[in-house]
């Protein structure tokens, strides 16, 4: 078991270096650079050989190899260097916004979960097959639906024609409510339908004829022998989906105006500034990484087949 | 006769596919008295599982009871709503599954798998339960229960799952179980205790039990009463004893005879001597496992086959049946010893040596629903292996298709088709003229005729044997089932963990078996009462 988790460490560490390489060598592939951007600007009044000096200070004049062993070194030592739009350090623009964005998307997830569970349920045991029918083409309604416009929609009926949520000042939990659903409803789709094909699968096995023989209801069979079952598979489409949350996460918190790691990223790349841009494609890798991580040593726990003979989670 | 237990008058049950409806089981009517044995015998399509499915009230969500009645102790449940049926369900009439390995929630313990019968029946004391729970696992006769009750389905054989949920079954002391194919899926040592057991319960508790199975033998030695099914029609029912010696109906007459188990016992004649066209000398496999000592799955096994002659090898599961025949046509490689096919020897073979030698010894897998491409047409799938060894011609190639196709009794009709369309008999046949394409000499027959039903069975049985006559073929044929094999072999031999039992022609392994094994073996053919009936 501890040689499984050395290995998936492993592979852990040679994805996150592949994210780091890749994406340092697509940034450096864009025509300029931020100080560029920053200080072109005829308004500073800087002279040619005065920008020059100052690419020499950020280092960005040396050869592309060098920098890249340079900024390698520096985000193995936990440096992330100097966002230049901010002029403060990589580090603490993520650390100011990894709050919001943490928030937003565990609440998001939350809402996601709980629509998928709510849809998949409620498609099984609804008492019309009609009702049914109807609850199961929800997700591929909902998979179809655009981020960017279930926001503007979201903000044009609720805040502007119904006014029941202000966008000018919303407090914070009713500046959350729409994000979050907005994050949430895409996201809740495909969790939704890979649910309801897992109970549909999961009702045709031997063991729930037989809990049904025992005089179990259907909403017992479904709770005590389904659920368990079809959640299994469900987990590891979860973590992928982790993903997607992180991608809603730029939209939504670009489209509602919110701080957060999203608007930060969006930011970022309208001014190319590419320590932050880097700094943020990392920290997503790893999240991402670990996310994945955790669902796949959590299997053991929810699925005693997997369960070494008395391992180390037995 | 007094009120029966129970009484099903008249049924018929229809499923609805799309926008019609079509009968599966035409007015089935029979009675159970109380503590009474009837078996339901009949083929797949017989109409017998939807009939026990109907009596418990589970029949699938397009099944509709169209007409008919089914009194349990005299009051009709079959219009009862789901609600009130799960009130009896458990309580008054049980159910027995057919495969044990699907039939356990893999995820809940076993003790919780039983337990939850009494939980779902009103018993809210836990340590009642898990006490009950112990009392019923140690009832079925496994053991240590304490332990069994903590562990996953995952960790039990097939055996020892269909114990709990017999003891599931008998919880609450019902009056009727239903067992559908209880043991269809299990080896034939473990099928006979498994039997045993549920006579032995019943008569404890005076529970009457609804025998659903396509094995006439084991009806036979288990029902008081026999009610033939076929087609959704009731075409015989009658005491077990006079059904058998003095069948009726032509279907149940045509079921006896072809029922491995139950026809008489004539061996083949010893084979005329000849070259040997197998010869398996010393072998062992070993699997490699890190960590571990090498598992020997099998050890020392050797044979010779007469050219023309047919050897059965026969084992239960874990036997090495399965890993001797993979070494055999070249799927994998011996760790000790020989095999010589037709005079090669292949151990030596490897590549394109190998490949060509494949010309020589072809297989049919057990399993015809799976081991035909389902996107290839019949002619398509019979036509690859020349296409693979070379035979550029396609008029010579589907000369050679329809001759092949005719003989193994594949009218033209179905040759466009996919295996899809066909029925379980007809994909075997395309199966079997696959193999025969290439006019190889060795044909393995790993669980060829297991699968099907027991007049297909016959009718497979007979091609095989005419096209052995016919091409001189010579046939390993695997199986687990002893009746078969006394029909169709010449010598066999016995696997029991990985070692070589018994060896030896059928007629003196059968009629003077050396091991305590292959006695049990012979001792656990259902039909037995049959035979000491006739």
């Amino acid at each position: 078991m501890s040689r499984y988790i050395l290995s998936r460490l492993g592979q852990a560490l040679l994805v996150l270096w592949i994210a780091f390489t890749v994406s340092y060598l697509l940034l450096q592939a864009l025509p300029g650079d931020a100080i560029l951007i920053k200080f072109q600007n005829p308004e500073l009044g800087l002279g040619p050989e005065q920008i020059a000096a100052l690419r020499e200070a950020y280092g960005v004049d040396s050869p592309l190899w060098q920098q890249y062993l340079h900024t390698l070194g520096n985000f193995l030592t936990g440096q992330f260097g100097y966002s230049v739009v901010g002029s403060v350090p990589v580090a603490h623009e993520l650390l100011a916004n990894l709050p919001a964005t943490a928030r937003l998307a565990s609440l998001g997830l939350i809402l996601a979960t709980a629509l998928a569970l709510a849809i998949a349920f409620l498609a099984t045991l609804a008492p019309f097959a009609w009702l049914r029918g109807a609850l199961q083409s929800i997700p591929a309604l909902f998979v179809s639906i655009p981020v960017f416009w279930l926001g503007i929609m979201l903000i044009q009926i609720f805040s502007f024609r119904l006014k029941w949520i202000s966008v000018i000042n919303p407090g914070e939990i009713e500046g959350l409510i729409l994000p979050v659903i907005t994050l949430a409803v895409p996201i809740s789709a495909p969790l939704a339908q890979i649910l309801l094909r897992n109970i549909d699968e999961a009702s045709t096995q031997g063991y729930v004829a037989v809990a049904r023989a025992k005089g179990a209801s259907p909403t017992w069979v479904l709770w005590k022998h389904v659920a368990r079952n079809a959640l299994l598979p469900t987990l590891t489409i979860a973590g992928i989906l982790f993903g997607e949350l992180l991608a809603g996460a730029v939209i939504t918190e670009t489209v509602f105006g919110l701080n957060g790691i999203g608007g930060l990223t969006e930011r970022s790349v309208r001014f190319q500034d590419t320590s932050v841009i880097q700094a943020v494609v990392v920290f997503s890798a790893a999240a991402f990484v670990l996310v994945n991580l955790a669902v796949d040593l959590l299997y053991p726990v929810f699925d005693p087949r997997l369960r070494k003979a008395k391992g180390v989670l037995a | 006769m007094t009120t029966p237990l129970l009484s099903v008058e008249n049924l018929s049950v229809a499923y609805r596919e799309g926008d019609h409806t079509a009968r599966v089981t035409h007015e089935v009517s029979f009675a159970i008295a109380p503590g009474e044995v009837v078996a339901l015998v009949g083929e797949s399509g017989s109409g017998k599982t939807t009939t026990a499915q109907a009596v418990i009230g589970l029949l699938p969500e397009n099944g509709r009871i169209e007409t008919g009645a089914i009194r349990l102790n005299g009051e009709d449940i079959s219009r009862w709503s789901g609600k009130r049926l799960d009130v009896i369900r458990g309580r008054q009439i049980s159910l027995i599954p057919q495969d044990p390995t699907s039939s356990l929630n893999p995820v809940r313990t076993v003790g919780a798998q039983v337990g939850e019968i009494l939980r779902i029946h009103g018993e809210r004391d836990r340590s009642l339960i898990e006490a009950r729970v112990i009392e019923l696992l140690g009832r079925v006769g496994l053991s240590d229960p304490e332990l069994r009750a903590r562990q996953y389905p995952h960790e039990l054989s097939g055996g020892m799952k269909q114990r709990v949920l017999i003891a599931t079954a008998i919880a609450l002391k019902p009056q009727l179980i239903i067992a559908d194919e209880p043991t269809s899926a299990l080896d034939v040592t473990v099928q006979r205790r498994i039997l045993d057991l549920i006579d032995e319960l019943r008569r404890e508790n005076g529970t009457a039990v609804l025998l659903v199975t396509h094995d006439l033998g084991v009806a036979a030695d288990r029902a008081d009463r026999i009610v033939v099914l076929q087609g959704g029609r009731i075409q015989e029912t009658g005491e077990t004893a006079s059904l058998l010696a003095s069948p009726r109906s032509p279907y149940a007459r045509r079921l006896l005879a072809d029922a491995p188990s139950l026809s008489a016992r004539t061996f083949r004649a010893a084979p005329a001597p000849g070259e040997d066209a197998i010869i398996v000398d010393n072998l062992v496999h070993e699997y490699q496992s890190s960590g571990r000592e090498p598992f020997r799955a099998v050890d020392s096994v050797s044979f010779t086959v007469r050219a023309g002659t047919t050897h059965a090898i026969v084992g239960e599961s874990g036997s090495g049946k399965t890993t001797t025949v993979r070494d055999i046509v070249g799927f994998g490689r011996p760790t000790a010893g020989a095999i010589r096919i037709a005079g090669t020897d292949i151990s030596a073979l490897k590549g394109e040596a190998l490949r060509k030698f494949r010309q020589t010894i072809q297989l049919v897998y057990q399993n015809p629903f799976s081991s035909l491409d389902p996107r290839q047409t019949v002619f398509g799938i019979v036509e690859e292996p020349l296409i693979n060894f070379g035979e550029r011609d396609a008029a010579v190639r589907a000369q050679k298709v329809n001759a092949l196709l005719e003989r193994v009794g594949l009218p033209e009709a179905l040759r466009k088709r996919r295996p899809r369309a066909l029925s379980g008999g007809q994909r075997q046949r395309v199966a079997i003229a696959r193999a025969l394409i290439l006019d190889p000499k060795v044909l393995v027959l790993d669980e060829a005729v297991s699968a099907l039903d027991v007049t297909v069975q016959a009718q497979i049985l007979k091609l095989l044997d005419e096209l052995q006559k016919e091409r001189g073929l010579t046939y390993l044929f695997v199986s687990h089932d002893l009746a078969v094999v006394r029909q169709i072999s010449d010598t066999v031999s016995v696997l029991h963990n990985g070692q070589q039992v018994e060896a030896g022609s059928v007629e003196d392994v059968f009629l003077r078996p050396q091991s305590d094994y292959t006695r049990e073996l012979i001792d656990a053919i259902p039909g037995k009462r049959s035979h000491a009936l006739a």
